[in-house]
């Protein structure tokens, strides 16, 4: 049996009002409105975080670590995506960023991009590799791997194998560390996440056994703090081990075009989880070919557009570039991490397992009983006024005839419905409010 | 359970409907990804074909829990030479046609490669009938 599937967002139901605008906005219709109370079906959840960034009230939330949990071990790594120092204004060097983070705990600071020395290569052994298997999708958003697991099953097989940066980095790291003479289990490796499917890929992992990072701390909160503790500096920058001027590539893998102006042949860039979802429905039909690598992130403009960054995406890449020109000014500051030495130990963990397709389209996994379900929600769908109003609890018509087939909803829960079967006194208009009443809680009817 | 789709000559913006929805269909009916990726490849190639050659066509498509079977019955030239539009890139596409990204000639032969039986019958001038199969288990 398969594990349960982490998903790291979640609905607070105190500031949930229930007004189904993430219902509405989400790519895999995972949400209906009970009780007032947006609920997510776990199953078809990707954590692409679209539902999030539509609450008015925040109360979709995403679930980290206390930050405090760090200290529970001796050595403490942040390991920080670039696009979490593009959130700073250019003038606030690297450097004093990374001491802020030694200030506030942090023994060792660890930058993921580093990685991609050791990924690209792989990424053309894989392309020399796979040749039938085209386009080759790249694994990088985990929001796309779970789309593609849920929604395009057959293209599963299509994804490439090997690993994403945050992971391989924090492999590394840790062996450094211990071949240093530390002790594995006082090691902490904390991502700094700016993305909700990234915490859900590291807490239940896809293609690994289990994930080499110890914890993770959402991108906002450690930029507040780290904002903060700039704002109020006395100017003294304390020791950083491995200041950063990555100047190339490398420090773009993250966003858009970042992979696929790197990898080999004829290459795509999609962001966006719907320009996502029109694109691989194409490749699912073979509507598209001749493309050797397709990037797909599921946030518009990738990693910059992540739900969990305190800046707007265009200033983020905007400042990324920036401090890519000023960093190859001093390219002879460069030190390498050493991870290109760790080639061969990290081999074995830059490749991927298998990733299973766990299809949740299906109504019934018995296909007679599915096909006895889909007549009966043909012929439902028909009496429902396909407005997609929403009234229902359930983002469109077609999904409530869905749901009530799969007893998950009845026909009554249309307001349509409703109307025609007090005019035939079928039920009575203390029926009806209660109906609505389930469905949206006791604020709607007053 | 059946399914009935119209295809209009030369639409290529519509070109890929009805495959799309017959993919979505065999998703809810839980098949096996592998086979309905070939059957949707399948029709897609035969949909393009009528599209691209044809004036117009209707598909119909039959589905049971032991086979999936497509027949796409088209108004339009007929094919000649079947034996030789079955052969790999051999075209009659247009240069029009070919300009918009089809007509590379693997048609056919993609569409057998992707089924388990095949039928094609053709008469010239009048119109083409095709039918194929995939078993489901």
């Amino acid at each position: 049996m398969d594990k349960p599937f982490y998903h790291a967002l979640k609905i607070d139901e105190e500031l949930c009002i229930g007004c189904s605008h993430c219902m509405n906005s989400c790519p895999t219709e995972a949400i209906r409105v009970w009780n007032g109370i947006a609920s997510i079906d776990e199953d078809k959840c990707i954590d692409c975080g679209e539902c999030a960034k539509v609450c008015p009230t925040t109360a979709i939330y995403v679930e980290e670590d206390y930050f405090d949990n760090i200290f529970k071990y001796r050595y403490r790594v942040a390991l920080i995506p670039s696009v979490f120092v593009g959130q700073f204004p250019e003038n606030i060097k690297a450097s004093q960023i990374y001491s802020v983070l030694h200030k506030l705990g942090f023994t060792h600071v660890y930058e993921v991009e580093r990685a991609v020395e050791v990924l690209r290569e792989a990424v053309w052994d894989y392309q020399k590799e796979y040749v039938d298997e085209y386009p080759i999708i790249s694994s990088f958003c985990p929001a796309i791997v779970r789309l593609i697991q849920v929604k395009f099953p057959s293209l599963v097989d299509q994804i490439m194998k090997l690993n994403t940066p945050s992971d391989i980095a924090a492999t590394f790291y840790r062996k450094k560390l211990t071949d240093q003479g530390l002790r594995d289990n006082e090691i902490g490796i904390f991502y700094i996440t700016p993305c909700a499917a990234k915490i859900a890929s590291i807490i239940s992992p896809v293609g690994i056994e289990e994930s080499a990072v110890s914890g993770v701390i959402n991108s906002n909160s450690l930029y507040n703090r780290v904002y903060r503790e700039i704002k109020n500096e006395t100017g003294d920058i304390c020791a950083v081990p491995e200041p950063t001027v990555i100047h190339d590539y490398k420090l773009l893998w993250s966003l858009n075009r970042g992979e696929s102006r790197q990898a080999h042949g004829r290459t795509l860039a999609i962001d966006g989880i719907y320009n996502a979802i029109e694109f691989l429905e194409m490749v699912e039909n073979e509507e598209v070919t001749g493309i050797d690598f397709l990037e797909c992130r599921a946030c518009s403009q990738s990693c910059a557009g992540g739900i969990l960054n305190a800046e707007n995406r265009f200033l983020i890449i905007e400042r990324l570039k920036k401090r890519i020109e000023r960093n190859n000014q001093k390219t002879s500051d460069y030190k390498s991490s050493g991870i290109r030495e760790y080639k061969d130990f990290l081999a074995s963990r830059i490749k991927l397992g298998d990733i299973p397709s766990r299809s949740m389209m299906m109504l019934d996994a018995d296909m007679l009983k599915a096909m006895q379900k889909m007549k009966n929600s043909q012929k439902i769908e028909k009496e429902l006024p396909s407005i997609d109003c929403g009234a229902c609890g359930a983002p469109s018509c077609k999904a409530l005839a869905e749901d009530i087939v799969k007893g998950n909803a009845t026909l009554s829960h249309c307001i349509f419905i409703q109307n025609k079967l007090i005019k035939n006194n079928e039920i009575n208009l203390d029926t009806a409010l209660g109906i609505i009443r389930n469905i949206w809680g006791n604020r709607s009817v007053k | 359970m059946e399914f009935e789709y119209k295809v209009e000559g030369g639409d290529f913006t519509n070109a890929g409907s009805a495959s799309s929805s017959v993919k979505k269909t065999l998703k809810k009916l839980n098949v096996d990804p592998k086979i309905t990726r070939k059957i949707v490849v399948a029709l897609y190639e035969a949909e393009v074909n009528i599209v691209a050659h044809a004036y117009r066509g209707d598909i119909l498509v039959k589905i049971s829990p032991e086979q999936i079977n497509i027949t796409l019955t088209d108004e339009g030239p007929g094919i000649e030479n079947i034996e030789q539009a079955m052969v790999e890139g051999y075209s009659t596409a247009s240069a029009k046609v070919r300009e918009m990204g089809f007509g590379a000639g693997m048609g056919l032969a993609n569409i057998k490669k992707n089924t388990d039986q095949m039928n094609i019958q053709s008469e010239v001038g009048k119109g083409t009938v095709l039918s194929f199969t995939n078993f489901l288990s």
